[in-house]
């Protein structure tokens, strides 16, 4: 018998960002809305968060950063994530980036910069979209 | 955005056995999502399994066992070999959504290749494992991890199935939590066939320790045939005491059940459960595929105390039993 399975959401704060208000309600959001959330706590590395993301198979891996180092962080999750040939993993950032940054980001392949102002429930029928939109893997 | 189309399970069991990755972690999904449409699979996958030794460590929430368990991986790969984690966490019953939190704990494993770890949450399953733990369990063995590490939810008394999973049980208490030992003391106390002490780097940790053996030696001693008695090791995650202690006791209980004959009870009776619980989940699908037919009808009769309850379950399960039958 096939039962909806659950979307499978990482979050994840990577380098010295410290700030995780704001994802750890995005977490408790997801999960209202019946998602299984990893969380990865705070200080990863790109490298560790990419590996977790492949092990744990997520849907999505949500990357939430307010330090200004996404141009540099995207870039190494994205390719640690190749080099383990795990496919339709939908990586979203989250946080404050400027609006080029985000055009870019886009370019190299994040799905969805969801910037400070997205209510939970934009963020909630985004991550449901999205993986819709992916379909089955 | 475009995705080729999804690898066949046969190829992914391929995969699987060279240890890929992606591979373990697909498969392991896909069994989450529905083990039936991977059974083809799955049974590949059971023919090759048997290599890994199943520890499964359990104990009440906030007694450490995440911070333990990545510690105890620490130890395992300082030795050489691959160890795998499948970690259970609780789903929200009103949402059916979960927050799996235990690689907050495990973040600096998260780089190793031959360090797996997968969060897992209950979906209702009631004894502290998911349906899918056991075969993810089958999964990580095929896949060459040498030591298999299940975390059940820190509930309390309902997480003894783990004792039945694994072939070595480890049992974390944490100092302080004297009233939680009170309450675990008739179920999770008895099913240790290791018994670790977390924090004892705090001072009242070795009243903690004085106290389990105590028990111990009152006669909780377990019901196993083999002569091994059940250590109690204080572990500090501070500190790194006791790790090296509790790798050396695993190992130990491991050699020991080989060397009785134990290991392959224990076998038999992890085969056993497995094929009892598949048969009652098979029965469960049956019975809420049913819900609006005939499930509906007996119930009806039963709630116009026309049939007592039990009439009614030997009605449906009469039923069902034809079905299989032709």
């Amino acid at each position: 018998m096939q039962k909806d399975t659950p979307i499978r959401v990482m979050l994840a704060k990577v380098g010295l960002d410290g700030h995780d208000r704001g994802v750890k309600v995005v977490a408790r959001a997801l999960r209202d809305a019946g998602m299984d959330v990893i969380y990865t706590g705070l200080h990863r590395t790109a490298e560790e968060v990419a590996m977790a993301a492949v092990q744990e198979d997520v849907d999505v891996l949500g990357i939430s950063l307010l330090s200004g180092a996404h141009m540099t962080i995207f870039p190494k999750i994205l390719r640690t994530i190749e080099d383990q040939d795990s496919k339709g993993i939908i990586i979203l950032g989250g946080g404050v980036m400027p609006d080029e940054d985000v055009a870019e980001l886009k370019e190299m392949g994040v799905q969805e910069i969801l910037l400070q102002d997205t209510p939970p429930q934009e963020i909630v029928s985004t991550i449901r979209e999205l993986v819709a939109a992916r379909g089955p893997r | 955005m475009t995705t080729a189309a999804p690898t066949s399970s046969r190829a992914l069991v391929e995969d699987v056995r060279r240890g890929k990755v992606s591979a373990i972690a697909r498969l392991i999904s896909r069994t989450e999502a529905s083990p039936d449409a991977v059974g083809d699979a799955l049974a590949e996958i059971h023919r090759h399994t048997g290599r890994a030794h199943i520890v499964g460590i359990t104990g009440v929430p906030g007694s450490g066992k995440s911070t333990l368990i990545a510690q105890l991986c620490r130890q395992v790969r300082d030795g050489g070999r691959k160890v795998a984690v499948v970690a259970v966490d609780p789903t929200s019953p009103f949402s059916g959504g979960s927050i799996l939190g235990d690689r907050v704990r495990m973040s600096e494993l998260n780089s190793d290749p031959d360090t797996f770890i997968r969060s897992m949450a209950t979906r209702g399953n009631l004894g502290g494992l998911s349906r899918a733990t056991l075969p993810a369990v089958d999964i990580l063995d095929a896949a060459g991890f040498d030591i298999v590490i299940i975390e059940t939810v820190g509930v309390g008394q309902d997480e003894v199935d783990v004792v039945r999973a694994a072939h070595t049980t480890v049992v974390a208490s944490a100092p302080g939590l004297g009233d939680d030992i009170q309450a675990i003391k008739a179920g999770v106390l008895e099913i240790a066939d290791i018994h670790v002490v977390s924090k004892c780097d705090r001072p009242d940790a070795n009243r903690t320790i004085s106290e389990l053996k105590a028990m111990l030696t009152i006669g909780m001693q377990l019901s196993s045939r083999m002569d091994w008695r059940v250590p109690v090791i204080g572990t500090s995650a501070v500190t790194g005491e006791g790790l090296d202690q509790l790798l050396t006791a695993i190992d130990d209980h491991h050699a020991k059940m080989t060397e009785t004959g134990e290991l392959d009870r224990r076998r038999l009776r992890i085969a056993e459960m497995r094929v009892l619980k598949f048969a009652e989940d098979m029965l469960r699908d049956r019975f809420e595929n049913d819900r609006e037919g005939r499930v509906q009808e007996i119930a009806e009769q039963v709630a116009r105390l026309e049939l007592a309850p039990e009439a009614g379950a030997r009605r449906l399960l009469g039923q069902i039993q034809k079905e299989i039958a032709s």
